[in-house]
């Protein structure tokens, strides 16, 4: 099968910026791709050059098995949702979403029928004849994505189109986007830098640093065996232990991602919460903080002077900020770290 | 520490000089403050500046006595009549019809400048573009005229140029048009329309790229993302959008153009423009009616045009 989208050492460098470097990867047809990465990580860089807005400084990049350098964006089957959603302010809705069939010649009343029926799969039915000023921000959102989609692109790009809607539109608009995908089949490659929002909606997930890719995997694979400390850093949270820590406590060598969920915390003395010995193994140490977060509680203990992380769900929390305690955790919570 | 005492230290009721208690009382009382902020200018705006133009007005509405010279004080539509003579509408279509032109031109020279200026200058090149387009303006303008005559003069730089590029025949050629040649660029309406062009593009330029500014890049990647090709993006979604800064533009260069009357007195043939017909007519002539009633012209011009350039929509984007 042809990828939808793939990149063959693909750099784009801005004077001495490597925004993107040397970057590789293969996006399979009809699948949900997320780009995620802290800003300036080239995420966007990335998909701009799949859009057709920035050339390659080197590299090869195809989009169904065809040459995409030197193609510009109006002649690309790919569309894109834009951050600001970059609706024309002097067009009404409908408009709007019939732009790209009337610049293709589509004749005015099958454009307005085709456009009217996108408006309808993001429902907004009944607002063609507003003004994009007259809309609410998740409405925008909504006007941008039927826009796109009325051209039936091959590749759908979205540039963090979550990112300006409040939590609640936020948690909706992802199930929304999901469901939407799935109907349609169609090829979606989501940029965002928010880590919950890419493990719940993508089938794969590319984890961006410095312009480089540094890990490609599904969610759950992303979240339970990051290769690197950045990955387990960024993709939820962690405790990084350092080789020595490692060494001492868990009996391996270099860095090593620890879950705050995967620990358990037990009285002094007594070493695991499933009732095995670990022979001395065990931390104990000091609870520094104890933060009430609703279903979970986050608690800091200082091991030997480091800090370790745990969230505990609310209803197991007995303890007191203070207290002496002993961390327990199952090996297999334990992740090896690749890069120092 | 007792309550009371914590409050008087929160909510410092007495203030200190009248100073410091004025401005607590404007700022609790802000209608009163924008009142007296307004006030002067508002009686500078209505008095002075649309009362005297209204005085000039209403003189349109009386006329002069030929005979004695004198004008008559009495509610009439004769000056009026008087300014569809064949002779004064010639001043009013020459007038009309080069400030059109004009204006045009400067739409088309100033867009693309401004354009540059708005999507790509930067820093360095940002302070040139002002520089460039503003420098003109802070020296004298008769200055400005004046050597426009000396460039569009028979023994003037362009015809030394056209000569030495033996492009005489072509600069011959040009002033041998009927109408708008003359026997040299200096005394014709091409030069007339050169130097008003000339004086009046920077207020095109810089209302045009004001509005072009205002237009996110990306409404431009997102037009072409959807398939628009670059004349397509233009017409669809840059031009509309420019639109109200070419009208504000437009409204100066067509206004100035009106009104002017030097730059056709130094550069062009003998034939009146509107400026300065109100010039000979409150002047030489003494006949103010005639006078205001020419002022009149260019009002009800602008007037028609913004009402057009309303209903084409030139407005929406605001």
């Amino acid at each position: 099968m042809v990828a939808a989208v793939s990149f063959q050492n693909v750099s784009r460098h801005f004077g001495a910026v490597r925004a993107v470097d040397d970057i590789s990867l293969t996006i399979a047809e009809g699948e949900f791709f997320a780009m995620l990465g802290p800003s300036g990580s080239g995420k966007t860089t990335c998909l701009r050059l799949i859009a057709g807005f920035d050339q390659p400084t080197s590299g090869h990049i195809e989009i169904f098995g065809e040459t995409a350098e030197g193609v510009p964006p109006y002649r690309r089957n790919v569309n894109t949702v834009f951050q600001d959603y970059a609706l024309f302010p002097h067009m009404r809705v409908l408009d709007n979403v019939a732009y790209g069939l009337r610049v293709k010649g589509v004749d005015k009343v099958e454009r307005h029928r085709q456009a009217r029926e996108a408006l309808g799969l993001v429902k907004l039915g009944g607002m063609e004849m507003r003004r994009p000023a007259e809309l609410s921000g998740g409405q925008r959102q909504r006007v941008a994505l039927a826009r796109a989609l009325v051209n039936r692109p091959k590749v759908l790009l979205l540039d963090e189109p979550l990112g300006a809607l409040d939590l609640k539109l936020r948690e909706q608009m992802q199930v929304e986007l999901k469901a939407l995908q799935q109907q349609l089949g169609i090829t979606f490659v989501f940029v965002t830098h928010d880590q919950g929002e890419a493990l719940s909606m993508a089938d794969r997930v590319a984890i961006f640093n410095e312009g480089k890719l540094v890990q490609v995997g599904a969610p759950r694979q992303i979240y339970e065996n990051p290769h690197t400390r950045f990955v387990a850093d960024f993709v939820g949270s962690s405790n990084l232990l350092d080789p020595e820590f490692s060494a001492r406590y868990c009996g391996r060598r270099g860095w090593t991602s620890l879950r705050p969920e995967n620990i358990r915390l037990g009285p002094r003395g007594i070493h695991t919460a499933d009732g095995r010995r670990l022979d001395g193994r065990n931390p104990e140490g000091m609870i520094t903080s104890v933060l009430y977060q609703g279903p979970v509680t986050r608690i800091s203990v200082d091991v030997d002077g480091t800090t370790i992380n745990v969230a505990l769900p609310t209803s197991d929390v007995s303890v007191k900020a203070g207290e002496i305690v002993t961390l327990s955790w199952a090996p297999r919570a334990l992740q090896k770290l690749e890069e120092a | 520490m007792s309550d009371a005492t914590v409050a008087a230290a929160t909510v410092e009721r007495t203030a200190g000089g009248p100073l410091r208690r004025l401005s607590d009382y404007f700022y609790t009382h802000p209608r009163v403050f924008l009142g007296i902020l307004l006030g002067p200018p508002l009686v500078w705006l209505g008095l002075i500046y649309i009362g005297s133009l209204f005085a000039l007005l209403a003189q349109s509405f009386f006329h002069l006595d030929d005979f004695s010279g004198l004008i008559v004080y009495e509610p009439t539509l004769a000056t009026y009549a008087e300014l569809l003579a064949p002779a004064n509408l010639d001043i009013i279509v020459r007038t009309v019809t080069m400030a059109a032109l004009v204006t045009v031109a400067a739409a088309i020279i100033a867009f693309p400048i401004a354009y540059f200026a708005a999507r790509y200058a930067r820093g360095r090149w940002k302070a040139f573009f002002y520089l460039g387009v503003m420098l003109p303006l802070w020296s004298s303008y008769l200055v400005r005229v004046y050597a426009w005559k000396l460039i569009l003069a028979k023994e003037g730089i362009l015809t030394w140029l056209f000569a030495e590029l033996h492009l005489g025949w072509l600069l011959d050629a040009i002033l041998a048009l009927p109408v708008i040649g003359g026997p040299s660029l200096s005394i014709s309406y091409i030069g007339t329309f050169l130097v008003f062009l000339y004086i009046w593009l920077p207020f095109m330029i810089l209302p045009v790229q004001a509005s072009l500014e205002r237009v996110p890049a990306s409404l431009v990647e997102a037009s072409a993302d959807l398939g628009a090709r670059p004349r397509q993006t233009f017409w669809a979604v840059i031009l509309p959008l420019a639109l109200p800064g070419i009208v504000a533009g437009s409204i100066f260069t067509f206004s100035l153009t009106l009104g002017d009357y030097i730059i056709p007195q130094i550069v062009g043939t003998s034939r009146l423009f509107i400026g300065q017909a109100v010039y000979a007519q409150q002047g030489t002539a003494g006949n103010i009616p005639l006078a205001a009633a020419f002022t009149v012209v260019p009002i009800v011009i602008m007037g028609i045009y913004l009402t057009i350039a309303r209903k084409l929509g030139a407005f929406d984007a605001l």
